[in-house]
């Protein structure tokens, strides 16, 4: 991956400058997000927390292009996003398969979309469905096979287009508990592995500790970012410990019980 | 292979066999009531007026519609034969639900893409799908003229249905798929394209099921006013000449006509279903 640097600091990959969204409808305006600011390093694995309804997945989208800002700007290797890019993956909170279409199909999508090359597409495709153990499900459909699988998928059809930035949108929530930790770590290691520069959202904040080297704290609505912290485990000897490590190491509780206070969870109604 | 065809496939168990022949049982069972429906009613129809309970003259019998169909078979100088009715009849039908159906993606396709056109025409719409379409017979016989009136009737009667609920199963397919494509840069016209439409096929063979049933009742009324031919004329003609049998017989055929097409859709229906 290509880092360019600027007076010795590497430029980030991703960078939120005085980002604000506001929604409107007739009964009034919402405000999701206020002055986001945040830098993303390249091959940085960056989780962001808060509780539902404090604009996480709107700054997702603000970020892969589908929404435009109110006021403020999104850098992707210094350029301002305008609309979505090539550069952004951005893997949303269900696998969204087309029914209609087969494994293989779906998977190529993306590239089907932006026009690229469909041969070279299809070879990729089928490597990453192959490497993701659904080699022999190319030709099967959606409902065929089941949630992990089809999450699996829903990574091949992002990855298949090569971003080099891949957002996370909750991309476990609909899943059962086992799969969901053992899909999350299979796709920490694969993003680590292929060096993508990774935003995840969540409110889990065991699975932010686990999979992400630094975690986001947004405060209720409007959203804003409330604190930073870096997540390291000195005990895995300066070694990336996998999410199951990580949950295990002596360091985990620390963060979670920082986390949860910052996160001032109330049990509404 | 999914579990079940395994199961069949490996030598099933005792129980398993039991439940599969006891399904079938219930199938047939089906099957069966729904002959014995059909065969109590034609036995009526054919017990009643012979015993003189309802006056024969009004309702003709089952066993005198084969040899009416044999005289109606072959072409007169004053008439031609019954299947050339039958196949006019069929055509008009078959033009009818693919204009409907044609123009009808069309059309919802263009309310989908400008909303603000949808807005402001959807209570116009409505209104005309609301309207009894058979009042305009008369109309479309003087603007467009025997034969283009019944095609005009058979679109005009379900073109309004079409748009709606085509449009309306455009509106159902899942906005996070449409997200997931503009994720990927999707223009309007992709989106379109590869995910309205054939996310919306169950719904256009929704449509195609009413559409079929509805122009050819279109077509069955235009041909009362317009035509000289027709399955629909020829019960026209019937009844003015008091001869029962040839409207019972006309009636029969479009049941037979109706059945058929029915099957066809469902049969395609089926093929469609089965990549899903």
């Amino acid at each position: 991956m290509p880092i360019a640097t600027v007076g010795g600091a590497i430029s980030p990959k991703v960078e939120l400058r005085g980002l604000h969204m506001r929604y409107f409808s007739l009964e009034g305006e919402t405000e999701a997000l206020r002055d986001i600011n945040l830098s993303v390093a390249p091959g940085e694995f960056v989780a962001i927390i808060g509780q539902s309804g404090c604009g996480k997945s709107t700054l997702l989208s603000l970020i892969s292009g589908i929404l435009k800002p109110t006021a403020g700007a999104v850098l992707v290797d210094g350029k301002r996003v305008a609309g979505p890019t090539r550069k952004v993956g951005y893997m949303l909170q269900q696998d969204y398969l087309f029914e209609w279409r087969t494994i293989l199909e779906n998977a190529v999508l993306g590239a089907e979309i932006q026009g690229a090359e469909m041969g070279k597409a299809r070879t990729r495709a089928k490597e990453l469905l192959t490497k993701y153990g659904l080699g022999q499900f190319l030709h099967h459909l959606p409902r065929q096979l089941s949630g992990g699988m089809r999450q699996r998928v829903a990574l091949a059809r992002t990855l298949c287009t090569e971003p080099d930035v891949v957002l996370l949108d909750e991309p476990f929530s609909a899943l059962d508990s086992q799969t969901r930790l053992a899909l999350a770590d299979e796709i920490t290691e694969i993003l680590r592995r292929e060096g993508k520069t990774t935003i995840l959202v969540t409110h889990d904040i065991a699975e932010a500790i686990s999979m992400s080297e630094r975690v986001i704290v947004l405060s209720r609505r409007p959203g804003q970012i409330k604190s930073d912290h870096s997540i390291c485990f000195p005990s895995c000897a300066g070694r990336r410990p996998t999410t199951f490590q990580a949950r295990n190491a002596p360091e985990f509780n620390g963060y979670f019980n920082t986390l949860w206070q910052e996160l001032e969870v109330h049990v509404e109604g | 292979m999914s579990k079940v065809e395994l199961m069949a496939a490996a030598g099933a168990s005792l129980q398993y066999r039991e439940w599969l022949s006891h399904e079938r049982r219930a199938r047939l069972s089906v099957r069966g009531a729904q002959l014995a429906l059909l065969l109590v009613f034609l036995v009526l129809w054919e017990v009643l007026p012979k015993a003189q309970i309802v006056n024969p003259l009004f309702t003709s019998y089952p066993s005198a519609l084969w040899p009416t169909f044999l005289e109606l078979l072959p072409d007169t100088p004053r008439q031609p034969g019954i299947l050339t009715h039958t196949w006019f009849t069929v055509f008009a039908t078959i033009i009818g639900f693919t204009a409907a159906m044609v123009l009808g993606i069309v059309i919802a396709a263009a309310l989908w893409w400008w909303n603000g056109l949808y807005k402001v025409l959807d209570p116009y719409l409505v209104v005309a799908n609301a309207m009894p379409k058979t009042a305009f017979v008369p109309i479309f016989y003087i603007w467009l003229g025997a034969t283009l009136s019944i095609y005009g009737m058979s679109l005009a009667i379900s073109l309004f249905i079409a748009i709606l609920m085509i449009y309306s199963g455009f509106q159902g397919v899942d906005p996070n798929k449409i997200k997931l494509a503009q994720t990927f840069g999707a223009t309007k016209a992709q989106v379109l394209t590869k995910v309205i439409l054939p996310g919306s096929i169950p719904t256009l063979i929704a449509a195609l099921k009413v559409n079929v049933g509805l122009s050819l009742v279109g077509v069955v009324v235009g041909e009362f006013q317009a035509a000289n031919i027709g399955l629909g004329y020829l019960i026209q003609y019937g009844s003015q000449i008091f001869k029962l049998n040839i409207v019972m017989t006309a009636i029969t055929i479009l049941a037979i006509v109706s059945s058929v097409m029915y099957l066809a859709i469902s049969w395609l229906e089926a093929a469609v279903m089965r990549r899903r």
